[in-house]
């Protein structure tokens, strides 16, 4: 499934460039241009993608750390 | 009362509430370094949410986007918001969640603390200090100027006699020192709590004012379908990214109607976005991987879950907020009421003036003071932000490092911050009013720039065992020389119309048009981040890696590291 939110990652990436809309100027709804609506298509799908990163790619080592004790800084760290 | 001093008084009632919030949530200071500038680590998802949206949304969000739409059409969403969307929150799951697991296990405060930690380097930490100092100060000028000028505006005729020189508006020496005192009041007394919380209630309010705005003006046009369908007959190309042989050919039949008196619009003429310049602009986001305030924030974090909400809520945000500015700027170049045009066609209409000047037409005093507040809010959002992380800077990085922790109590260390956050409140004002203020809002994105430029050196830092002290060192300095040398060829980010080779940014006759500097037809950040990466990668490859003890510690397994 991680491979899967790579790909979506990587695909809306390149669908970011949408030359097939840069000459069009129809409206979507009747008042959205098409160019505008391809890219707030590219947002909810950016929430979609990261929504399945959350609960497929989540990283294992921070868990771990979550079951530690958080420490304050002491006088050496805060120091460095 | 007239319509200036309705608006005041919408403002100083908003402002009012922002500060007694501020102050109320310094009742739970816990009085100690960790919880002022950290928040005793106890933020939750909701709040962080909010907090991060707020801190990235500048005045750019609703006074720029509208500017930029009127000028340039629908392409402002695609360069700064669905890329946005797709980086910001990149960076949040790839640096905030790890670097937030750091600060916790490891006691940092600062970005400082852990890039000196991870690379074994005091000087390191020297040698980013006036970097990340430098690149914040312009982007809280603009925020200090964008304030008091936005209040001046919006204030004009509320008191002719007493300020017959700002036309009778709160002059912009007023209007941004009030913003300053009020903002100083609640981080002093509130730390990075007040300010979580302070960032939480504006974001609100100009998410909510937004939506208000949009609806209001969408109906005074004859509702959404009316507003759109006059751009696409007066002014097509602002519906699309390129510039067709069709639309030229329908702003010239336009044009000549509109000199013939039988067309209401005057058809506004656009640059075109060069391809190139569209596609590197994903590399501006990359920013927030930098910015000294959100790693800030990001370390308030309760737990890693706390990020979850964030990092899939932010796209949508972003959209809720940026589509109403986009499609209200991109009316204004056609719009109308009742066949008659609603701003003036003969004269320049600049950029940031397009919100303003729509919400003045629809009449309502009352809207023009809460639009107001709502661009002060996203203003202060980030503003109270930046004041708090470079007083932490100072006091954990300068201070507390060179003075040395035994000399220094818990309780001296916060006294330190809130006596920088006063130092630095008073420089920056003061800056502020020394500068011109056209000078300063073109620094924006050469900021953006510079802290996306070193993001590379975060994800290095986190992911690439391999990189070294040096190759740190390489990465800073190579931003700091590619940066300053375009910056340099940009004329100092002089306002306007110009790119590389060639330049026109001083005539008038262009000051309703932005084009971007580019440097080799891209954005100069590109350029930027692929230097200072190769620098990052070649020194390390060559220079020794940092000790045994250190990998373990950033890449072993956690229960046996620290």
């Amino acid at each position: 499934m991680k491979t899967v939110v790579y790909v979506i990652f990587v695909l809306l990436l390149a669908v970011h460039h949408d030359v097939w809309n840069w000459q069009r100027h129809d409206l979507v709804f009747g008042f959205l241009p098409v160019g505008l609506a391809h890219h707030v298509g590219i947002s909810l799908s950016a929430a979609v993608l990261w929504g399945l990163a959350v609960c497929f790619a989540w990283p294992k080592d921070v868990d771990l750390l979550e079951e530690l004790p958080v420490s304050e800084p002491t006088a050496e760290q805060e120091t460095r | 009362m007239n319509p200036g001093q309705v608006a005041v008084t919408v403002i100083v009632i908003y402002l009012a509430l922002l500060l007694a919030l501020g102050l109320f949530s310094s009742r739970f200071f816990r009085g100690t370094a960790a919880d002022y500038f950290l928040a005793s680590r106890g933020i939750g998802s909701f709040l962080l949410l909010l907090t991060l949206f707020g801190t990235t949304m500048t005045a750019f969000a609703l006074i720029g986007s509208t500017g930029e739409a009127y000028a340039s059409g629908i392409g402002v969403y695609g360069k700064m918001v669905s890329w946005s969307g797709l980086i910001h929150s990149f960076c949040f799951f790839l640096l905030g969640i790890k670097l937030w697991s750091f600060g916790a296990r490891y006691g940092y405060v600062t970005q400082i603390q852990f890039f000196r930690d991870r690379f074994e380097s005091d000087g390191l930490g020297l040698f980013l200090f006036p970097l990340l100092v430098g690149l914040v100060i312009p982007y809280l000028l603009i925020g200090i100027i964008g304030g008091g000028t936005t209040i001046t505006a919006i204030t004009g005729g509320a008191f002719p006699d007493v300020f017959p020189a700002a036309k009778g508006g709160i002059p912009m020496w007023l209007g941004a020192g009030v913003i300053c005192i009020v903002v100083l009041v609640y981080v002093f007394f509130g730390g990075v709590r007040g300010t979580t919380w302070a960032n939480a209630f504006q974001t609100g309010v100009f998410i909510v004012l937004g939506l208000i705005t949009f609806t209001l003006i969408a109906d005074k046009l004859g509702g959404m379908e009316a507003a759109s369908e006059s751009v696409a007959r007066y002014n097509p190309a602002h519906l699309q990214l390129s510039i067709t042989d069709e639309t030229r050919a329908v702003a010239a039949t336009q044009q000549a109607a509109f000199e013939a008196g039988t067309a209401p619009i005057k058809p506004k003429p656009r640059e075109a976005i060069p391809p190139l310049a569209f596609l590197t602009y994903m590399f501006i986001p990359l920013s927030v991987g930098m910015f000294p305030h959100l790693f800030q924030h990001w370390l308030t974090a309760r737990s890693a879950s706390s990020f979850k909400l964030p990092v899939i809520v932010h796209p949508l945000l972003m959209a809720l907020v940026w589509v109403p500015c986009v499609l209200i700027g991109v009316w204004a170049t056609s719009a109308m009421i009742d066949g008659v045009a609603l701003l003036p066609q003969n004269e320049v209409v600049r950029p940031n003036q397009v919100l303003g000047k729509m919400v003045k037409e629809i009449g309502s005093p009352v809207l023009g003071g809460l639009i107001t507040a709502g661009i002060l809010a996203a203003i202060m959002s980030s503003l109270d932000s930046q004041f708090l992380c470079i007083s932490s800077i100072f006091s954990n990085d300068i201070v507390a490092h060179y003075f040395g922790h035994d000399r220094i109590s818990d309780q001296a260390r916060v006294a330190y911050g809130r006596i920088f956050v006063i130092l630095i409140v008073a420089l920056t004002y003061a800056i502020a009013l020394a500068v011109p203020a056209k000078n300063v809002f073109t620094l924006g994105v050469w900021c953006f720039s510079g802290f996306a430029a070193l993001s590379p050196l975060a994800f290095a830092a986190l992911y690439w065992r391999g990189t070294t002290r040096l190759g740190a060192y390489a990465c800073v300095l190579t931003v700091a020389v590619v940066g300053g040398y375009l910056f340099y060829l940009s004329n100092y980010g002089a306002p306007g119309h110009f790119l590389f080779g060639w330049s026109n940014y001083a005539d008038p006759a262009h000051a309703d048009r932005n084009v971007d500097f580019l440097f080799l037809g891209m954005m100069p950040v590109a350029t930027m981040i692929a230097c200072s990466t190769l620098a990052l990668v070649l020194v390390s490859l060559v220079t020794p890696r940092p000790s045994a003890a250190t990998l373990a510690k950033f890449f072993g397994n956690p229960k046996h590291a620290g």
